[in-house]
């Protein structure tokens, strides 16, 4: 796994950028790696991270967006609002979680 | 006495009732359940619309592939209580079990998408992915002679992701057949990023709707359907004409299972991927499209599994350790149009690379290139399928994924510039 330098850390990362070591995010990680994506985080944003690393830690998976909607309560469209275009992508980049899996 | 019983007899629940009639001892009792007397060759499904299949072709009775020795009740199954070990059926009887085999695979669900289940389903508004909606798409893609189809899925994940490519494939060549090609405008519209999720394979499918004049619609997630205006708009508010929609619904598990407790949001049972056992009741076990697994929800795969998914079972119930692993091998032919056909091989681990199979060098079928003999292959599935694969006869091919004859490329994935 390469590592790389985030917020002046070194940081566990797959060969497209997302984080594989859990425990090495944190809120001002995620600040950077927002502003690398031309997100600006505000609480909004964190409800649905937060959402998202606390399900992970329970499930071991990234959540998909339908759960992120049936379970998070945050309705889909908040999330493309929030995280445009390719939200699954982003939220998961953010939370410093592994790419939601391609389901073919 | 102990009691099996396999919800659904589909592809995968009478695979598994030959199998296992066939492998366990007398004194162990099979039930088999289904709502449906009759088995439908899903992959035929695809052929209806452009009338290479008459729907004749495609059915068969359920109960001719349910082996002697095994009890086939038809009823639907209305609650399943895992706490207690009992199916409840729709005419109030109660099914316990020692062992559960839940087969009910996943089905197009239209009401989950506004607007999809208008007056227009069946008119401008079609999908492929039953029997009727199949044969309701015949007589419009026959009287369509113009305008904007567009080929859409709604969500991930569903049975058969290659099916909704391989349709705009056969769109494109069935509409130069009839000589009005340069009429009608094909949209691919898809939540993904590309055509295919894997990158070697998502290139190959990228050139080929290129060269084809397929124009694709990535990153679009349905929130609606505006059959008024023929229209469907994303959740980003993005919009797509159509005079003709051919979609895929979001696809579900069976309704009864949502109240268990023991499925995803899409009432997919979670199963251990390796061996199709339910974390939460270790009588349950979960097989073909009604699991919710990281691998391909595809006829296919179902078959593969059986080859670990039975002498796992039957270690079990006899009270041993399961020694088998499943590795998530899916085989697909994909359609191209013009009697051709590629062929992709792969599984959890692997990504869907070029080559020959399933021998080494000699094929006869080509991995990830279009070729007649694919073709054939597809075509020839429909027999192994009844003749073969449901009466749990052995197969000439390997189940398990195997990297001889595959050629290793890498294929720069370019997705990391655009997170
Ligand atoms: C258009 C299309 C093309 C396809 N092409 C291919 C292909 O080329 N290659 C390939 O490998 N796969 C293909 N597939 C996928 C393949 O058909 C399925 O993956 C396979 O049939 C799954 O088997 P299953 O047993 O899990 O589910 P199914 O075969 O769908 O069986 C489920 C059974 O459960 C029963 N059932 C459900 N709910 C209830 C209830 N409440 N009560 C009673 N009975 C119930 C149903 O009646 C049904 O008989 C295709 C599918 C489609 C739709």
């Amino acid at each position: 796994m390469p590592v790389t330098t985030i917020a002046d850390r070194p940081v566990h990362v797959d060969d497209e950028g997302f984080m594989t070591e859990y425990q090495e995010w944190d809120e001002d990680l995620a600040r950077t790696l927002a502003g690398t994506i031309g997100i600006e985080l505000t609480d909004a944003h964190l409800e649905v991270i937060r959402f998202l690393r606390s399900d992970f830690e329970q499930n071991g998976v990234t959540p998909t967006l339908r759960r992120v909607s049936t379970v998070g309560n945050i309705p889909t469209k908040t999330l493309f609002d929030l995280f445009p275009k390719k939200p699954a992508r982003k939220m998961a980049y953010v939370a410093g979680l592994p790419k939601p899996a391609g389901c073919i | 006495m102990k009691r099996i019983v396999i919800l659904g007899a589909g592809t995968a629940g009478t695979m598994a009732a030959n199998q296992l009639r066939k492998r366990l001892e007398r004194d162990v009792q099979i039930t088999v359940v289904d709502e449906d007397p009759v088995h439908y060759y899903q992959p035929g499904f695809l052929f209806i619309p452009f009338g290479t299949y008459s729907p004749d072709k495609v059915t068969k009775p359920k109960a001719r592939f349910i082996p002697k020795g095994v009890n086939f009740v038809k009823a639907t199954i209305t609650e399943l209580v895992p706490e207690q070990q009992v199916v409840r059926l729709g005419d109030g009887t109660e099914l316990p079990y020692d062992y559960l085999i839940i087969a009910t695979g996943t089905h197009p669900t239209r009401s989950e998408t506004p607007g999809l289940d208008s007056s227009e389903y069946g008119k401008t508004i079609h999908d492929f992915y039953s029997y009727d909606g199949a044969v309701a798409l015949h007589d419009a893609i026959e009287k369509f002679d113009g305008g904007t189809l567009v080929v859409n899925l709604i969500e991930l994940p569903i049975k058969c992701p290659v099916a909704p490519l391989e349709f705009a494939f056969l769109a494109d060549a069935y509409f130069e057949e009839r000589g009005i090609r340069d009429n009608v405008t094909i949209k691919y519209v898809t939540p993904m990023s590309s055509a295919f999720t894997k990158p070697v394979a998502a290139k190959r499918l990228g050139d080929m709707f290129e060269r084809r004049g397929i124009d694709i619609e990535p990153d679009f997630y349905v929130e609606r359907v505006d059959a008024d205006r023929r229209t469907v708009v994303s959740f980003d508010e993005r919009e797509v004409e159509y005079d003709l929609l051919v979609t895929v619904p979001v696809n579900k598990g069976a309704a009864f299972l949502g109240k268990t407790g023991i499925v995803d949001e899409l009432n997919h049972v979670k199963v251990d991927s390796k061996n199709f056992q339910s974390p939460d009741f270790p009588s349950i076990f979960a097989i073909g499209d009604a699991a919710a697994l990281p691998s391909s929800k595809a006829g296919s795969v179902a078959h593969f599994a059986m080859e670990t998914f039975v002498p796992n079972f039957i270690e079990y119930i006899n009270g041993s350790e399961m020694t088998h692993e499943f590795d998530g091998h899916a085989n697909c032919f994909i359609e191209t149009g013009h009697d051709k056909a590629m062929l992709i091989d792969f599984n959890y681990f692997t990504e869907p690379l070029p080559g020959k199979y399933p021998v080494p060098k000699l094929g006869p079928m080509s991995l990830l290139e279009e070729t007649r003999r694919n073709h054939w292959g597809k075509l020839g599935f429909k027999w192994l399928y009844w003749h073969m694969l449901l009466p749990g006869r052995r197969m000439p091919v390997k189940a398990e994924m195997s990297m001889a004859g595959k050629i290793p490329v890498t294929e720069p994935d370019t997705s990391k510039d655009n997170i």
